[in-house]
């Protein structure tokens, strides 16, 4: 074994310099919403950086709903849960039907739909927002599910046909021509070969759907308002409507809120970085 | 299956359903839910905002409201200041992380933790990290010094700086992530060739990784500004665009326009946004749909 030089050891350090900062910057809000997670309320309060009594019974509160704030914890998750399966779902059929369609069928005006969406996908969130307030009024569905469920489905689909069609581009035109060879219909082309082939892209815009929609905080609350319907990040929100909010209860529902997409982005961490990063931006 | 147009083109055409094929019927099928979804939820929403916001009253009503001059300017600081300092460290970071070690690896994955768990927790966290009476910035301050730390959010200076750090906390790893995809994909022996030659450090920057890397770094950054148009969360979470609606941008301006039930001042408010918007947006299309 040798010992690692002296300009190792500086190459090291500076190394660490960096890396201890971007350790304590990532991790410090994180650790803060932990902290009040665990802590008894007098704790929580008290700026210690670890509790003297560490606890579960905050958890506890919010899965026996007993607090005032809490009274609907599980109606909320419901509807954070199915609104995002929901979404998934609808983009990926409609995502997919659409880059199929201008990808290998190569359907009249493709080019410009696609162009139309990625318009679309440009155009800030929060902008397109007030209008779609007005509009989901006019088709009576505010307070409704759905409203939230198509409003995400409008502002996640431009990205997935985008990078779909990317995907579905640069699999052989040869595929498609044997299978019609051996007379396969354009649903069996679509079912048989297009479908296994796209399967990593597929899950990779699966996964992407369903964290942008159950991570969305504006169109959520501006869509939805009784207790009952609203969604787990609109909960949060009104928990600051009160002056003296329980904020170790926040914290901890806010917890259970982030577990679910953080595993989830990271049991797909290995699709999300190949898919969506390839296709997010083209150098 | 090679279906294409231009065989069509030279004959006379027939009655349109005999001249499109049972594929091209099939394309016509499956991009009709997506064409329906665009139809109903961004061309009817686009149109009769615009149709709302027509009344020239509303853009003096806008000229005429400080609070929209003070939006504009703080959407401006956020994107011309916010963005370029995270983009540079974004591009310092990914020559951090680009580094070989084990223990730098392990911190790339810890490192993505912002961009993985929703905003909401983690803003509302840091919002009480700086509560003046109970955050634990101030307790900290007043066991060290005995001083009572001041009132952060109620400086719309600091409160802006800090909408803007929260904004960079959440997106550094995204961006640092597509800047190090892009590093990682420059020739390695154009490094050992300049190690040879004695090359300093700033001089395989300047002449090998920047050149490489300046298009995706200049795509990245405007991409990130039209995103960052549309960041609610940032501003709306941590200081709610106060102290006196001084911190709001134009996305959280629009919102408290509607919440106010002035719909149509909203509307205008975001057409106001369009002439720079425009440009940018037609600038990314040219470049990604090549």
């Amino acid at each position: 074994m040798k010992l690692p030089s002296l300009r190792d050891v500086a190459t090291e350090a500076r190394l660490l310099l960096i890396g201890i900062p971007v350790f304590l910057w990532t991790m410090i809000p994180i650790y803060h919403m932990f902290l009040f997670a665990i802590s008894p309320k007098e704790d929580a309060f008290s700026g210690k950086l670890w509790p003297d009594h560490p606890t579960l019974h905050n958890f506890e509160i919010v899965f026996k709903q007993q607090h005032y704030f809490l009274r609907d914890f599980y109606a909320q998750f419901w509807n954070s849960l199915v609104i995002a399966a929901a979404v998934g779902v609808l983009t990926l059929v409609i995502a997919t039907a659409a880059a199929f369609s201008i990808s290998r069928l190569r359907v009249p005006g493709g080019r410009i739909v696609l162009n139309l969406a990625l318009f679309t996908y440009f155009i800030p969130a929060a902008f397109l927002a007030v209008p779609m307030y007005r509009t989901m009024g006019n088709y009576g569905l505010l307070n409704n599910h759905w409203s939230l469920i198509l409003a995400m489905v409008t502002i996640a689909s431009p990205y997935a046909i985008w990078v779909l069609k990317q995907a579905s581009d640069k699999l052989p035109v040869e595929l498609d021509e044997a299978a019609v060879m051996d007379g396969a219909t354009t649903l069996q082309i679509f079912r048989m070969v297009y479908l296994p082939l796209m399967m990593p892209s597929l899950v990779a815009i699966g996964t992407y759907a369903v964290l942008l929609a159950w991570n969305e905080y504006l169109y959520a609350f501006l869509l939805l308002s009784n207790d009952r319907e609203i969604t787990l990040p609109v909960a949060l929100g009104n928990f600051l409507a009160a002056d003296d909010s329980p904020w170790e209860l926040l914290m901890t529902t806010g917890f259970i809120y982030a577990l679910p997409p953080a595993a989830v982005y990271y049991a797909f961490r290995r699709y999300m970085v190949g898919g969506l990063t390839a296709g997010a931006v083209k150098s | 299956m090679a279906i294409t147009l231009s065989g069509d083109q030279s004959i006379p055409a027939p009655p349109l359903s005999s001249r499109l094929t049972p594929a091209q019927v099939w394309g016509i099928v499956l991009l009709a839910p997506y064409l329906l979804v665009f139809l109903a939820f961004v061309v009817y929403p686009v149109c009769y905002g615009l149709w709302l916001a027509r009344a020239p009253s509303n853009y003096v009503a806008l000229y005429n409201d400080p609070i929209f001059a003070r939006a504009a300017v703080n959407t401006l600081i956020f994107l011309v200041i916010g963005i370029n300092i995270k983009m540079l460290i974004a591009l310092f970071l990914s020559g951090f992380f680009a580094q070989q070690r084990t223990w730098i690896k392990w911190l790339s994955v810890i490192f993505i933790l912002p961009w993985a768990v929703p905003s909401i927790p983690t803003i509302l966290s840091v919002r009480f990290m700086f509560n003046p009476e109970w955050g634990v910035i101030n307790h900290l301050i007043f066991s060290f010094t005995g001083d009572d730390g001041p009132n952060w959010l109620n400086d719309p200076t600091v409160a802006l700086t800090m909408a803007i750090g929260v904004h960079i906390w959440k997106s550094l790893p995204f961006w640092t992530l597509i800047l190090i995809t892009g590093r990682l994909a420059i020739a390695q022996d154009l490094f050992e060739a300049a190690e040879v030659d004695g090359a300093s450090w700033w001089q395989k920057f300047r002449f090998i990784t920047w050149p490489s890397m300046q298009t995706l770094y200049i795509t990245c950054t405007l991409l990130s500004m039209i995103w960052t148009l549309g960041d609610f969360n940032s501003v709306y979470l941590l200081t709610g665009g106060g102290p006196a609606d001084l911190t709001h941008v134009l996305s959280t301006l629009g919102i408290r326009y509607l919440r106010l039930d002035q719909l149509s001042l909203a509307m205008a408010s975001i057409v106001c946004a369009m002439p720079f918007v425009l440009p940018l947006v037609y600038f990314m299309m040219k470049r990604l749909s090549r």
